[in-house]
């Protein structure tokens, strides 16, 4: 088993680490020495100042706008429309002058009742009684969603472009190719969870938000630096929010949904704004949702010790129990036959082979130790380790970013990004490759693999400072023949590349 | 060959049956409903569900699920007919196939609420009781209950057989999402009985304003036929006193949403059971299985359901199956012909072709006439077909059943009515699409013969087009035809999946190199029906998503079949151009589809 104690020792503060070559990370002390591409991906920053939250309070400002000289039907009516029988309910039982005294008496005990159940609910179910905000910050696979400026990031899966959702609920969209970046907002875009590009499709971006679905469809040719409204399509259904987590089939035919909230997770057919529920009993919920590259399976993560790998072709479910706690993240090897996952309050990563012989995997192992190490150095001892908070696995599956909590209270001991070496053939293995630094008192937030970087992998970074940056790693993958061009490398010793860490003979 | 269809129906009524036990006891247990006296409700229920009454209405009820079966059977569909004008939708509704449809419901209905009133008991039991009223003790008096919910029931079976033609409930969809039949079933039975609850109470509303207002006539009728007096003490039901009793609508609500539910449940489980995917064999060494073949399915025409099956197993095995896959890739034995993929390819292919043919006339016709949605004379398109002829009168049901049966007896069910002048041009046009003597086959050819139809109808309608009641009727409803041209989409949906699907694993798994003589073809069909397609959603109302029906047990999914068919369409394209990338270079094709090409590769569509 990999454990961070193989790590090489963590950088200095100031140095900051540029990109790999001859594998091994290579540090500078500014971003500006990396080797040019052919198109660099602009390294952006958004100041947490400069985006205003949107402090929208879902029900104190409705008093506000009220006319209370309405009679009692019509605001019953409206309580019913907004909040359905406990608003009704409520807003009878508050008005015990205009109503007969029994009604209200009644609607009085009604609701009391239903609170206890929804109480009783809630004690099987804590995550129930969060807030949606709160709901959607414990779930997201964004480290500090609430508070950080980049709430989500996503490549195109063909193209160098990417989207970037912000604090402020608007989503700017970068692009190689075009100078103008569109800027989406829309009404019912809020606290966007998660956001995902259509595969097979150049225009289509689907968008987890507050109390809806939205795909956006952003014309690549357009000029336009503000797509209407009318771009979006709205995709809602009761029950179902907030969003937390969305996937896309790789075949780019169907896209998954899931909320905390909702015991069943969607199916739509976005064509035609269409979707099938599929609920399981047990774990109370979905929260994160991750589709196989190759398109045969999905992982469905509930906010209980449970988790589910479905089958896509005729979705039926497999449900793996976990002992210590809910499944946090989770990611896929590139042929779809390996997932990896790591599990709150426990500080490895497992690893679950699937095979298309029935029976499949008896038991997930345990492939790298993630406990606190410390390292000595010339400023005094380091210590790094934690609980996951996301796995990127890069497309060819040769490098795994794990990012890794901190802990909030100790400023020294901030976020890490762990990066690993994998080989998937002919036997499954993680090999250390070193941390990320990035600058002093800056942590990650959010991770992701650039679907086609040619060179190797390419590691894009959020930072709790609002930076996007972009992290390469050269290398020649094992499976192409031709040696591609490296920009450059610089030789040095590599005493820790060469120990094998862990190997699964059993795959 | 329809065997498959016919032991899935004859299995789906089965399980209706099976099942009818279940919504029974639950109806019974509904109808004792005392809150007051709990034990006196529980045991009252036992005793009726194990009374001869329960058991002999439940024989009944079976039977009425099999005849419900049987026009279930008779009346679907796997393409939606759309009518275009309102005038188009009241024939629907008058043509005699329909309205035998109509009134077998109607007495369908009445048999099951008869059941229901003999298992409610009580007041509702029988249709005539001893008189209460002094001056006429010893005679028989008319029980109103039992004939109002006798009445409702009636009522509740016509209009779910006209709901069925308004919301088109006898089309079968088929769903991009494959599941397990009992997971299927378990997981929409929530909604099933949600929509015969709310269907219920709509209908209730309805026949209550109805029997409010013409509720005498019947009581009467009834009445004098049985030489049964009227019961003067009591309120009648045709009054606002009598009307509003709490335990009558509540028991009328029950009983009509039972009567929903045992329906609703068997057209569910029917298209459950038919829309499942079928798989068909590639090739078979055996002759007697060569019917049974892929590329012999698909290429036949006959029940449009085998068509449909046979196209959605393609797309499956194109996704998930690389051993049919190589199948499909593989050469005939002796002379090394690629007969399987030639089949299967061409067939594909006849089919976007038809589909591009069909909007490039949609859209010239369009054009020839100025705007779509003109006033009056402009509904050239729909009024040929929509205008009942006298001279060709629609051949009854009883008519065509007995032609059927000379010819094949399952070839009814899933074809629609061809020679129904009502029918959707879209079926004949689909049905006769290699058919060159066809009439539409002709004004494909020649978009002038389409020009030449608007002169002569303005000049003959030209007067009654003044009248706005003839104007209401005829004009097109804005969105109908537009839906019409797409109805069979599902089918274009498939074939661009399952051809996309082989095309890019072709790419490693074709070492034959069949596939690439026909890609060009491919390529071109795409690009030519991508133009028409694009040409098409310019036009008014194209982009206009319809409103969403809250609740209906009728499938709209073919309301939005033409979104569905042009992201299957992009998704195709890109599927290949991101397998092929710069190969795709090598490809002949004209200069203006390179350039369409281009854009793909370069993802800027």
């Amino acid at each position: 088993m990999c454990s961070l104690a193989l790590f090489p020792p963590p950088l200095l503060d100031g140095e900051i680490t540029l990109y790999e070559s001859n594998n091994e990370l290579v540090s500078g002390t500014s971003a500006s020495s990396c080797p040019k591409q052919e198109w660099d991906p602009p390294s952006l920053i958004f100041p947490r100042e400069t985006l205003k939250s949107h402090s929208r309070p879902e029900s104190s400002s409705k008093s506000a706008f009220l006319d209370h000289k309405d009679t009692l039907w019509m605001r019953s009516a409206g309580a019913w429309r907004d909040a359905g029988l406990s608003g009704l309910l409520e807003e009878i039982a508050n008005r015990p002058d205009e109503v007969p005294k029994w009604l209200s008496v009644g609607s009085g005990c009604m609701l009391a009742l239903l609170r206890w159940i929804s109480s009783f609910h809630g004690s099987l179910f804590p995550h129930l009684t969060l807030s949606s905000e709160a709901m959607v910050a414990e779930f997201s696979q964004v480290l500090k969603w609430s508070d950080g400026a980049v709430r989500g990031f996503a490549w195109h899966p063909h193209t160098d472009k990417f989207a970037v959702a912000l604090l402020d609920d608007t989503i700017r969209i970068y692009n190689s190719k075009s100078a103008t970046s569109p800027t989406l907002k829309h009404r019912l875009q809020r606290s966007v969870s998660s956001l995902q590009w259509k595969p097979l499709c150049a225009s289509e971006l689907a968008v987890a938000c507050h109390n809806c679905l939205l795909v956006w469809h952003i014309d690549p040719t357009s000029l336009s630096t503000r797509p209407s409204s009318g771009c979006a399509q709205v995709l809602s259904h009761p029950g179902h929010s907030p969003v937390t987590s969305i996937a896309w089939s790789p075949s780019g035919s169907l896209l998954v949904s899931a909320s905390p909230v909702d015991t069943a997770m969607l199916v739509w057919d976005v064509a035609i704004e269409s979707c099938v529920p599929l609920q399981r009993v047990g774990g109370g919920g979905v929260t994160f949702l991750s589709w196989a590259p190759d398109g045969g399976r999905v992982l469905a993560a509930t906010p209980s010790a449970l988790f589910r790998v479905w089958e896509t072709r005729m979705w039926t479910c497999e449900r793996w129990p976990c002992l210590k706690g809910r499944l946090q993240t989770g990611c896929w090897s590139p042929d779809g036959t390996r997932l990896l996952f790591s599990v709150q309050n426990e500080m490895v990563i497992y690893a679950l082979t699937f095979s298309d012989s029935p029976g499949g995997p008896k038991a997930a192992s345990v492939v790298a130790d993630l406990s606190e190490t410390t390292f000595s150095g010339p400023n005094g001892d380091v210590t790094v380790g934690g609980e996951v908070q996301s796995l990127a696995w890069d497309p060819k599956g040769e490098r795994l970013a794990v990012l890794m909590k901190g802990v909030s209270e100790a400023p020294e001991r901030p976020a890490v990004i762990a990066v690993f070496r994998t080989r998937t053939s002919p036997a499954f293995e993680l090999l250390p490759c070193g941390f990320i630094k990035g600058e002093p008192g800056v942590e990650p937030r959010l991770m992701q693999f650039h679907p086609q970087f040619q060179h190797g992998a390419l590691l894009t970074l959020c930072w709790s400072n609002g930076k996007i940056t972009h992290l390469p790693f050269y290398f020649v993958s094992a499976g192409a023949t031709t040696a591609t061009c490296l920009p450059h490398h610089t030789a040095k010793g590599t005493e820790f590349s060469s120990q094998l860490l862990y190997t699964d003979h059993s795959s | 060959m329809h065997k498959v269809v016919r032991w899935r129906a004859v299995a789906s009524f089965a399980w209706s049956v099976l099942l009818l036990p279940v919504t029974t006891s639950l109806f019974v247990f509904l109808s004792q409903a005392s809150l007051l006296h709990p034990i006196q409700w529980i045991t009252d229920s036992l005793c009726l569900l194990t009374a001869s009454s329960t058991m002999f209405s439940l024989l009944l009820l079976s039977a009425v699920v099999l005849v419900i079966g049987i026009f279930i059977q008779e009346y679907c569909t796997v393409i939606p007919s759309i009518p275009c004008s309102r005038v188009a939708l009241l024939a629907k509704v008058l043509h005699p196939r329909q309205c035998v449809h109509s009134l077998s419901h109607c007495s369908l209905g009445m048999l099951v609420t008869w059941c229901a009133a003999v298992t409610i008991g009580g007041r509702y039991r029988t249709l005539s009781h001893p008189c209460s009223e002094s001056e006429n003790v010893g005679q028989m008096c008319l029980n109103e209950y039992h004939l109002f919910l006798l009445l409702a029931g009636a009522f509740m079976g016509y209009s779910h057989s006209l709901l069925g033609v308004v919301q088109n409930m006898n089309y079968v969809a088929f769903h991009a999402v494959q599941q397990h039949k009992y997971m299927h079933f378990k997981g929409s039975l929530p909604r099933v009985v949600k929509c015969s609850a709310v269907q219920s109470l709509y209908s209730l509303r309805n026949y209550i304003v109805l029997y409010y207002f013409f509720g005498y006539g019947p009581r009467l009728w009834i009445s004098q036929i049985l030489n049964l007096q009227l019961d003067g003490s009591s309120h009648f039901l045709d009054t606002v006193a009598g009307l509003l009793d709490f335990s009558l609508l509540y028991h009328l609500w029950i009983s009509g949403t039972f009567l929903m539910l045992t329906w609703f449940i068997t057209v569910f489980l029917f298209r459950i059971y038919v829309s499942e995917a079928y798989s068909f064999p590639v090739q078979s060494t055996f002759t007697e299985d060569a019917e049974m073949c892929l590329p012999k399915v698909l290429s036949c025409k006959e029940p449009m359901v085998m068509k449909f099956l046979a196209l959605q197993d393609l797309a499956l095995l194109s996704q998930h199956s690389p051993v049919r896959r190589q199948e499909v890739f593989s050469l005939s034995q002796p002379g090394g012909h690629a007969h399987n993929w030639n089949a299967i390819s061409r067939e594909c292919l006849s089919l976007l072709t038809d589909l591009t043919q069909r909007l490039v006339a949609h859209h010239d016709a369009v054009a020839s006439n100025g705007r779509p949605k003109s006033q009056g004379s402009s509904t050239v398109e729909d009024l040929p077909k929509a205008y009942p002829s006298v001279s060709k009168t629609p051949g009854s049901v009883f008519l065509r059943s007995s032609t059927v049966g000379l010819n094949s007896p399952m070839t009814a069910p899933f074809t629609p009515d061809l020679d129904s002048p009502f029918s959707s041009p879209v079926i004949r046009r689909l049905t006769a699409q290699e058919d060159p003597a066809s009439p539409w086959f002709g004004s494909v050819q020649s978009p002038h013969v389409m020009r030449r139809g608007p002169k002569l109808w303005s000049a003959s309608t030209g007067f009654l087009a003044k009248r706005a009641l003839v104007l209401y009727l005829f004009n097109k409803l804005p969105e109908a035809s537009g839906q019409a041209l797409f109805a069979d989409s599902q089918a274009h949906i498939w074939a661009l999946e399952g051809l996309s699907h082989l095309v890019a694993a072709s790419y490693t798994e074709d070492r034959f190199g069949v596939v690439q003589t026909t890609l060009p073809n491919i390529l071109s069909s795409m690009l030519m029906l991508l133009e028409a397609v694009d040409r098409h959603f310019k036009l008014p109302h194209a982009s206009s998503k319809p409103s969403r029906a809250t609740c209906s047990m009728g499938d709209s999914t073919h309301k939005t079949l033409r979104f569905a068919l042009r992201a299957a369409l992009k998704t195709a394209l890109y599927r290949i151009t991101t397998t092929f990338g710069e190969h795709l270079h090598a490809v002949q094709m004209s200069a203006e589809h390179r350039k369409r090409m281009q854009q793909f590769l370069e993802y800027k569509e």
